[in-house]
């Protein structure tokens, strides 16, 4: 098992290495995600006050497409000089290169949502820290599942010429319980009357949807890596 | 540890297809450790694909490749941890630089000592005082020595080279001559897909030609082996299969 993370922990450094010196990623999706969030603003806010609730879609609309661009472009870079092929070629559980590369992107849209949430709560004036560890926990698990399955459509679409068009088209379809489940969740907590109860509900239902997503990744990434 | 070895490779009735298109098939033959085997044959003949078999990173569609007695189906990370792949794209980062790339790849291959590995492995590719630079602005020729480091940084017994003279010059490639030599002196089995046939004659020990997905053996005899390939492929040189191993 140590050596299983030590991978995933190479294989990540990896990716934050070579992000860190593009920095192509992180400029494209944060960009992207606040200028999403600039729209949103002047849609929903009028004479200053917000239409209750938009936040918390505004929130997950931008994730998930900056999340895609992420998505898209983590494996798009593995092909460039053919190096997703030395990846698999190591002599480690391909599993652990999944994992490498997943908590790269989870990294990326960590550091997109803290951008998102922080214009949407200065537009739109929300409180989202009043019950900060719910909060945090739902954009937690709501990346995990969302990142999970694009990571294993983005590896399985690498090589394919129509992967622009056909990442979006069998992405959304498998995770919009989780988006739908994380836009609840979220508006539980910000309405006037927050309801905890509710918030911890479809908390649940992300994470049984992570453990889900998770397991077929980890079963599935091996022969779909295979040519 | 890996436990796992092995002497010889057969390939037995290997075909591949993509969809309707043929890229192998029925290919039979053996590769001895100590081999250098060149793998020739114009444009599309299956080169690439046959290497991509042989690396376990393609699935035959039919037939199996031996690895000593085992088929590769059933030894995974234990037989990738002794395959060494070159291929005609470098699986090189060019955000990072050459130590970086080379240091990912030691680790990755489970190295006890990465940074000794990585420290001679820039000597041999001469890039020691340009190893903190991003690889982005190295020149093919360059790129090329690196990434030979790379496939053969955790000492492999099957090396696969895919044009693996490409970009080098006189030097580089009188030196990469001498490695392959001294690769097969230690037991290697090495087999690269070529086209310069000129260069590959100092060093082949044998050579199969591959046309349309099938696969013949090179005859011996007299004349360079530009001239022997010419005329295999213009006097229609058998396509009869031949077996080795």
């Amino acid at each position: 098992m140590a050596e299983f993370f030590r991978i995933a922990w190479l294989v990540m450094r990896k990716d934050i290495r070579v992000e860190s010196r593009s920095r192509e990623m992180l400029y494209t999706t944060t960009f992207f995600a606040a200028s999403c969030v600039l729209v949103f603003s002047f849609a929903f806010v009028r004479s200053g006050r917000p239409v209750e609730g938009a936040e918390a879609g505004i929130i997950w609309v931008a994730l998930a497409y900056a999340g895609q661009l992420a998505l898209g472009r983590a494996f798009e870079r593995e092909l460039h000089q053919d190096a997703l092929r030395g990846l698999l070629l190591a002599p480690v559980e391909r599993a652990a290169i999944f994992i490498g590369k997943l908590l790269g992107i989870m990294l990326l849209m960590g550091v997109v949502e803290a951008v998102v949430v922080f214009f949407v709560a200065v537009f739109f004036s929300t409180a989202f820290f009043d019950y900060g560890l719910l909060f945090i926990s739902l954009l937690v698990t709501g990346t995990i599942g969302f990142a999970c399955v694009g990571a294993l459509f983005a590896a399985m679409l690498a090589r394919s010429q129509s992967r622009a068009v056909l990442l979006p088209v069998l992405l959304y379809p498998i995770t919009v319980p989780v988006l739908i489940a994380g836009v609840n969740g979220t508006l539980s907590l910000i309405q006037p009357e927050p309801n905890l109860d509710l918030a911890r509900f479809w908390l649940a239902l992300i994470a049984f949807f992570d453990v889900v997503f998770m397991t077929l990744a980890l079963w599935t990434f091996e022969p779909l890596m295979t040519e | 540890m890996n436990q796992f070895d092995f002497q010889q490779v057969t390939v037995s009735k290997v075909s591949r297809h993509y969809g309707r298109r043929r890229a192998l098939s029925s290919v039979s033959f053996g590769l001895q450790a100590g081999e250098v085997v060149g793998l020739l044959g114009p444009n599309g003949s299956g080169k690439s694909t046959l290497l991509g078999v042989l690396s376990t990173l393609i699935a035959p569609s039919s037939g199996e490749v031996r690895y000593g007695e085992q088929p590769s189906r059933a030894l995974g990370a234990d037989l990738r941890r002794l395959i060494g792949f070159l291929s005609h794209d470098l699986q090189l980062y060019p955000e990072l630089s050459s130590r970086e790339n080379l240091e990912f790849s030691a680790r990755l291959y489970g190295q006890q000592q990465p940074s000794a590995v990585v420290n001679d492995a820039l000597v041999r590719a001469r890039l020691v005082e340009r190893a903190e630079e991003p690889i982005s602005g190295f020149s093919r020729g360059m790129r090329q020595r690196l990434a030979l480091e790379r496939s053969l940084i955790h000492k492999p017994r099957l090396v696969l080279l895919d044009e693996p003279f490409t970009g080098l010059d006189d030097r580089s490639t009188s030196e990469l001559i001498e490695r392959l030599r001294q690769l097969s002196k230690e037991g290697c089995l090495v087999v690269f897909a070529t086209h310069d046939l000129d260069v590959a004659d100092d060093v082949l020990d044998r050579a199969v030609v591959l046309r349309t997905g099938r696969i013949t053996e090179l005859p011996e005899g007299h004349g360079s082996l530009r001239s022997r390939y010419r005329e295999h492929l213009t006097g229609g040189g058998s396509m009869e299969q031949r077996t080795d191993g």
